[in-house]
C-alpha cells in the first residue's frame, strides 16, 4: 500500500496496515439496475434482485395452488435430506468444529480483518449482542425447555431409556442418566456445533470483503474457486440461494412466531388463538421492525440486540433465582461436563443405532443452522471487522456455546426438575411429554415459578423482540446481497424486503401447511450449503495463508 | 467572508456534483476559502474502493484535483460509517464541525413526494447544520 496522503490521514480511524487484495476487474455494483420508481430510488443487482424475487413469488403461488402436492413434493424432500445424509450433515459439522478449533491454536489466528492494522468497529458488549441474537435469539426461547425434557424423556439419545415407563410411572434408577442425557443433547444442539457452522459462514464472508476488497456477499468467498466466473452466473446462483434461504427461513419462522406468540398472548392474557391474531401479530412485529430498518444498523439492530440481550438476561436470573439456584448451578457443570462426554458419540456419523434421535433431531438441527448461515453469517461478517480471526473464533464459537450451555442449564433444569419432582400436576409434562405442544412449553415452565404472570408477559415481550430483530437484520442482510454487495443502497429497499417477508409469511400462514412445507423446502437447502461451507472452509484457509505470507 | 467551505461529494456520482462544484470553486477563489470535501464511506468495498484507505487516497486525489481546477487550496475529509445509507446526514452534520468549516456547499435533488418520507440530504444538513449551507440544485 502506498504511503498515505498526508490530507487523508484525519477521519480514518486507523490505518488499515496490510491487507492482500484481490486484483477484478470487477467493480461493485457494475451489474446494478439504478432507477427512480415513482418518488423511490432503486440500486439492485441484476439479475439477482429480480429473480429472487420471482422464485420466491412463484415458491409462494405454487405453494397455495397446489397445497397437497407442494406439501408432499417439500416433505420428501426434507426426508430425503435429513434421513439419507444424516451421515453427510453430522460429519461436516464435525469438520467445522475441528476446523475452527485449529484456527485459534495455528498461527492464521492472528490474522487480523480488515487489515493488519484495521480497528473493531464495535465493542465487545455490543458485537456480542449483536451476534448472538442474529444466531439463535428466539430458538432458545423456543426450544430451551421442549428439548431438554424432551430427549430425557422421548427421544432416547443414543439409546438412554426414558425414567418413564409407558404408563407414565417413574423409573428411579433411570433418572439421573436420562437427566444428564436431556440436558447434554440438548446442549450438543445449540453449543459448538451450530456456532462453527455459523463462524465458517461469516469469517468466509469477512476475509473475502474486508481484507480481500470484493464485494460482501455469498459468492465473493468462491472467488479462489472459480475466479472471474463468480461474478457471472454461477455467482448469481449462489447468491439467489442465499437470498431464498434467508427470505423463506424468515418468513416461516415469522409464522411459527406468530403462533408462539398467540399461544402466549393467550395463556396470559386470554386472546383468542386464530389466524387473524396471527395476522395482526406478524403486521404488529413488521411494522416494529420497520421503525428499527429506517433507524439503520446503529440505531435499530443494535439497540434491538442489547434490549434482547437486558430481557433475556432478567429473564435467565429470575429462573435461576426463584427456581432450586444450587441444583441449576450443579446441572450447568454436570451438563457441560456430560456434553463434553458424550460429544464425541453423539457427532458419530456412522453406526448408530438411535436413528430417530440422529435423523430426527441432529441431522435435522444442523440442515436447520446450515439454512440459516448465509443469513446469520452475512450479518455477523457485517459487524465484525476489525478483530483477530483468533478472536472471533472464540467469540462466535466458545463464548456463544457457554451462553447456551446456560441457559439450558436454568430453563431445561427447572423444567426437569418440575417434571421429575411431581409429574403428575406438572404443566412441563403434560405439555411436552403426554402431549406435544412445543409453544406453550416454556410458558408452562414459568407457571410452576412464582410471579408467573409477570415473567409469562416478558417472555411473551422477548420473543416480540427476538422476532424484531431478525425481521430487522434479515432485510439488511437480503438488501445488501441482492444489491451486489452495496451497502449504501437506497433504504426503501430494505422497507421493501421487511414487508415483503412478513407479506410471504402471512400468506404462508393463512394457508393449510403452507408454513411447515416451506420450511421443509427451505431446510433442504442446506443440503446444497454443506458443500458451500466445505469449499468455503478451503478458500478461507488459503486466503488466510495469502495473508499471513505479508 | 467564509474561511473553511465544506463540500459533501459522492464521488459515485461525481458527474452528477459538477454544478455544486463549480459554485464552491468559485466561492472559494472569490473569499479566498480553503475547501474541504468531505466523503462518507462504509468499511466494506465499495464500487469506488476496496478499503477504507483506498477510498481516502481517491478523495484525496479528488480534492487535489478540484483545488487545482479551481486555483484555492483544498484537502479531503474521509469519514467511515457503519451504515451509510442511514447515517449519511448525521455524519455530515457532524463533519460540518469536525472540519471546523463555516460554509457547507452541496448538490441536491429537487425536492419530490419522497422528501415528506426521507427528507433530502441537503435538507436535513440546512436545518441541522450550525453554519450557512448553500443547496444547489
Amino acid at each position: 500500500m502506498s504511503d498515505t496522503p498526508e490530507s487523508t490521514d484525519q477521519g480514518i480511524p486507523a490505518p488499515e496496515g496490510a491487507a492482500d487484495i484481490i486484483e477484478t476487474d470487477y467493480e461493485i455494483g457494475q451489474d446494478n439496475f439504478e432507477a427512480q420508481i415513482g418518488p423511490f430510488g432503486l440500486d439492485v443487482h441484476n439479475p439477482v434482485f429480480a429473480i429472487s424475487g420471482a422464485v420466491v413469488i412463484a415458491f409462494v403461488f405454487y405453494t397455495l395452488a397446489l397445497p397437497e402436492q407442494a406439501g408432499s413434493i417439500f416433505s420428501w424432500l426434507f426426508s430425503f435430506a435429513t434421513k439419507t445424509f444424516d451421515w453427510f450433515f453430522l460429519g461436516a459439522a464435525n469438520i467445522f468444529v475441528i476446523f475452527c478449533l485449529l484456527l485459534i491454536v495455528t498461527p492464521v489466528g492472528s490474522v487480523r480483518l480488515g487489515g493488519a492494522e484495521a480497528t473493531p468497529d464495535y465493542g465487545y458488549a455490543g458485537w456480542f449482542a449483536m451476534l448472538f441474537a442474529a444466531g439463535m435469539g428466539i430458538g432458545l426461547m423456543f426450544f430451551g425447555v421442549l428439548e431438554p425434557v424432551y430427549h430425557m424423556a422421548v427421544s432416547s439419545p443414543l439409546g438412554v431409556p426414558s425414567p418413564f415407563d409407558a404408563d407414565g410411572n417413574l423409573i428411579p434408577e433411570n433418572v439421573d442418566a436420562a437427566k444428564a442425557m436431556g440436558l447434554a443433547a440438548t446442549i450438543f444442539h445449540w453449543g459448538l456445533h451450530p456456532w462453527a457452522i455459523y463462524a465458517v459462514m461469516a469469517l468466509a464472508l469477512a476475509l473475502f470483503s474486508y481484507n480481500k476488497g470484493l464485494p460482501l456477499t455469498v459468492r465473493s468467498a468462491f472467488y479462489p474457486l472459480l475466479g472471474e466466473r463468480v461474478w457471472g452466473w454461477w455467482g448469481h446462483i449462489i447468491d439467489i440461494l442465499a437470498v431464498f434461504a434467508t427470505l423463506f427461513g424468515l418468513a416461516t419462522s415469522l409464522g411459527f412466531g406468530a403462533q408462539q406468540v398467540n399461544a402466549g398472548l393467550n395463556h396470559v392474557f386470554g386472546l383468542p388463538i386464530g389466524a387473524t391474531m396471527q395476522v395482526l401479530i406478524i403486521t404488529f412485529i413488521t411494522a416494529i421492525a420497520l421503525v428499527s430498518v429506517v433507524r439503520g444498523l446503529d440505531g435499530g439492530v443494535k439497540v434491538l440486540s442489547e434490549i434482547n440481550m437486558v430481557l433475556a438476561a432478567a429473564l435467565l436470573i429470575f429462573v435461576l433465582l426463584v427456581g432450586p439456584t444450587l441444583m441449576i448451578f450443579s446441572d450447568f457443570a454436570s451438563g457441560l461436563w456430560n456434553y463434553l462426554v458424550d460429544l464425541v458419540p453423539l457427532s458419530n456419523p456412522v453406526g448408530r443405532e438411535d436413528t430417530d434421535f440422529v435423523q430426527g433431531w441432529t441431522s435435522f438441527y444442523w440442515a436447520w443452522w446450515i439454512s440459516w448461515s448465509p443469513f446469520v453469517g452475512m450479518f455477523i461478517a457485517r459487524v465484525s471487522r476489525g478483530r483477530t480471526v483468533r478472536e472471533f473464533v472464540i467469540c462466535v464459537l466458545i463464548i456463544p456455546s457457554l451462553v447456551c450451555v446456560l441457559w439450558m442449564a436454568v430453563f431445561g433444569g427447572v423444567a426437569i426438575d418440575q417434571v421429575l419432582s411431581d409429574p403428575a400436576t406438572s404443566q412441563v409434562k403434560a405439555n411436552v411429554i403426554d402431549s406435544y405442544n412445543p409453544p406453550l412449553s416454556l410458558f408452562a415452565m414459568l407457571e410452576g415459578l412464582p410471579m408467573s404472570s409477570i415473567t409469562s408477559v416478558l417472555a411473551v415481550v422477548l420473543v416480540i423482540v427476538f422476532f424484531v430483530t431478525s425481521s430487522d437484520s434479515g432485510s439488511l442482510v437480503i438488501d445488501t446481497i441482492t444489491a451486489g454487495g452495496k451497502v449504501d443502497a437506497p433504504v426503501p429497499q430494505r422497507v421493501f424486503w421487511a414487508c415483503f417477508e412478513g407479506a410471504v409469511a402471512i400468506v404462508l400462514l393463512l394457508s393449510a401447511g403452507g408454513l411447515s412445507s416451506l420450511q421443509s423446502m427451505v431446510i433442504s437447502t442446506g443440503l446444497p450449503f454443506t458443500l458451500v461451507l466445505l469449499v468455503m472452509c478451503i478458500a478461507i484457509w488459503r486466503g488466510l495463508q495469502a495473508e499471513r505470507r505479508l | 467572508m467564509f474561511k473553511r467551505i465544506m463540500v459533501p461529494v459522492d464521488l459515485t456520482h461525481a458527474d452528477r456534483l459538477a454544478k455544486a462544484l463549480n459554485v464552491a470553486g468559485d466561492l472559494a477563489a472569490h473569499y479566498g476559502a480553503r475547501l474541504i470535501y468531505v466523503g462518507v464511506t462504509a468499511s466494506t468495498p465499495s464500487s469506488i474502493a476496496h478499503t477504507p484507505h483506498e477510498y481516502g487516497e481517491k478523495l484525496a486525489a479528488f480534492a487535489k484535483a478540484q483545488g487545482l481546477a479551481a486555483g484555492v487550496e483544498a484537502e479531503s475529509h474521509p469519514v467511515i460509517s457503519h451504515d451509510p445509507a442511514v447515517d449519511l446526514d448525521p455524519a455530515l452534520v457532524k463533519a460540518v464541525s469536525e472540519v471546523d468549516a463555516d460554509l457547507v456547499v452541496m448538490a441536491s435533488h429537487i425536492p419530490g413526494l419522497a422528501d415528506h418520507f426521507w427528507p433530502s440530504n441537503g435538507g436535513t444538513i440546512a436545518s441541522r447544520a450550525a453554519v450557512s449551507v448553500m443547496v444547489v440544485r
